[in-house]
């Protein structure tokens, strides 16, 4: 039997890559060709400067560390979701999305009143000599709450999805909690926890909001590379922006790849099982 | 034996007392830490030179207008999206052709870029370096440091929140219903209106909801194509990084929690709509390109 067509495919796709060539592919094609135009050398020139890659460092490494917390509070804020019930539970399972709903601006100014030498959590730190805001450990404090849920959203339903069964076998054969946890459970959550770090990874190192308040913005130490790029903006260096900025959109496309192929593979993981 | 017997459930792997306890306690003393604390803390700080003085930062003209222009932005921005969302699941539910995997994929793209990336390419589009900079000024029009250029980056960075709530809904719903409709003599617009967009309703909500929440909030994007102009392009969230600035800390907390009001109705908006079926198939919903796994058969 012939499929029957439906009307509406060449109004629907037509609005659809006129608005995407418009709104996504122009801008972006627009940087790219603004970053070619510099010429290899003055690119690499650029680009590889002692101020872009402390930038990248900054970045990266606080990302780092802000995915690695994510991953083990993460995991655990999906496990407690799943497995226990306390009174209060749904308003935390809500409220777990507040990062993303928050404006990154206000997270930043919160988290800097918070973490700064006379804030509630900033004065006893400061005091046994851990200063956090204006130093590397406020950037990952700002990109750990801004990347927050991802891991847990990604972990909570393979989690509410795992066949009982599994435990009871690994149970009845007599391993510990422990090592059921170690050998069974987590292996089976490990697509699932990758999409996730790699979801929050990808996010920590595109955020700007949250963490210039935060940051303290010194160059080589505490400037991350969106603001690098931003910085270069006001001081109307415009090919150094692109530069640096296309150096940013290169990442995230990788960034979008590796994240689609863990995704997929996390599917047809939970799939086949 | 026991289980089905006594009705009780064996217990699970982690169900002991102690490390339920312990779990539990680590986990709300971080929560509350990390997200409880800073929505305390900003109401706090708005509050703190007393109710009269909040009402007096909020009454501000600057602030005042700025409210407005947020305002603006998403009444124009979030419509446009919410068609442009609709427009975009129709086609790539509805039908098969070739490229429709990658356009599903350029969709997402402007969730995993970053909103300053967003806004630079911007302004080498419409900026006086960029390619219509020079005409656009020639013919006196302003994009950049205007309206305009406000709520095209707002686009951008919202561009995929509607479609990716109904692109993996209005896949799994398939097409049979509204091949029914069409044999039936339904026109494709009666169609739409009464048979997809009723199944899609609370998706679509949705969608609308997070997006608004977004173009209203979005910070990095907007400040490098608006200029901040006080009282002119300056956007909620802009003016507060402005006021916190200028050390008017009240006043920016008490700009940033109107903010923070939205964020809260938002949730709880999310929370009384993935009850009614939602966003539930991407519990990911706010966060991850997973239409493309969705999309993909058993």
């Amino acid at each position: 039997m012939k499929r029957r067509v439906l009307p509406g495919l060449p109004l629907a796709l037509g609005i659809t890559i006129f608005y995407v060539a418009l709104i996504v592919a122009l801008p972006l094609g627009a940087l790219i060709f603004k970053a070619a135009s510099l010429g290899l050398d003055d690119y690499w020139r650029i680009i590889s400067s002692n101020r872009a890659l402390a930038s990248y460092r900054v970045t990266a490494g606080s990302a780092a560390v802000a995915t690695v917390f994510n991953l083990v509070f993460g995991m655990a804020l999906a496990w407690v979701l799943v497995r226990y019930n306390f009174p209060g539970k749904r308003l935390v399972d809500a409220i777990v999305d507040l990062p993303f709903a928050l404006p990154t601006a206000v997270a930043g100014i919160a988290l800097t009143t918070l973490f700064a030498a006379n804030g509630w959590f900033g004065a006893p730190l400061a005091a046994i000599g851990i200063p956090v805001a204006y130093t590397p450990l406020g950037i990952m404090v700002a990109m750990a709450f801004t990347s927050l849920p991802f891991v847990v959203r990604t972990v909570q339903p393979v989690l509410e999805d795992l066949d009982p069964a599994l435990e009871e076998a690994a149970q009845s054969l007599g391993g510990s909690d422990w090592t059921i946890f170690r050998k069974v459970i987590l292996p089976l959550l490990t697509p699932a926890l990758l999409a996730g770090v790699s979801l929050s990874f990808a996010r920590s190192l595109g955020e700007f909001g949250a963490i210039i308040f935060i940051a303290g913005n010194q160059p080589m130490q505490t400037e991350i590379t969106a603001l690098l790029a931003f910085i270069r903006l006001e001081e109307y260096d415009y090919q150094a922006a692109a530069a640096i900025a296309s150096v940013l959109l290169i990442t995230a496309f990788v960034m979008l790849a590796v994240t689609n192929l863990l995704q997929a593979r996390a599917l047809r993981y939970t799939q086949r099982s | 034996m026991s289980a089905a017997v006594t009705g009780k459930k064996p217990p699970r792997v982690g169900d002991s007392p102690a490390v339920r306890r312990t779990l539990i306690t680590l986990v709300l003393l971080v929560g509350a830490v990390l997200v409880l604390a800073p929505l305390i803390v900003i109401f706090v700080q708005a509050f703190s030179l007393g109710l009269s003085a909040f009402a007096a930062a909020i009454g501000q003209p600057d602030t005042l207008h700025a409210i407005f222009l947020t305002v603006v932005t998403a009444l124009i921005a979030v419509p446009i999206n919410t068609a442009f969302g609709v427009a975009a699941a129709w086609a790539v539910t509805k039908f098969d052709f070739p490229g429709r995997r990658l356009l599903i994929v350029i969709i997402e793209i402007p969730f995993s870029i970053s909103p300053i990336v967003a806004g630079v390419a911007y302004l080498f589009v419409y900026g006086l370096q960029g390619l219509f900079g020079p005409a656009l000024q020639a013919a006196d029009i302003k994009i950049l440091f205007a309206l305009p250029g406000i709520v095209l980056a707002s686009l951008f960075v919202t561009a995929p929140f509607v479609a990716r709530e109904l692109i993996p809904l209005m896949q799994a719903q398939g097409r049979d219903l509204e091949e029914a409709a069409t044999s039936l003599g339904a026109s494709g617009w009666r169609t739409f209106w009464s048979v997809t967009l009723p199944n899609v309703r609370w998706a679509l909500l949705y969608g609308v909801v997070l997006c608004n929440a977004r173009v209203m909030g979005e910070f990095g994007a907007v400040s490098v194509v608006s200029g901040n102009i006080r009282g002119q392009t300056n956007t909620l969230p802009l003016h507060i990084e402005l006021l916190y600035h200028d050390y008017q800390t009240a006043g920016a907390f008490a700009a940033a929690s109107i903010l923070t009001v939205l964020a809260v109705v938002t949730i709880i908006a999310k929370v009384a709509l993935e009850r009614r079926g939602a966003g539930r198939r991407s519990r990911v919903s706010l966060a991850a390109p997973n239409v493309i796994a969705e999309g993909e058969k058993p």
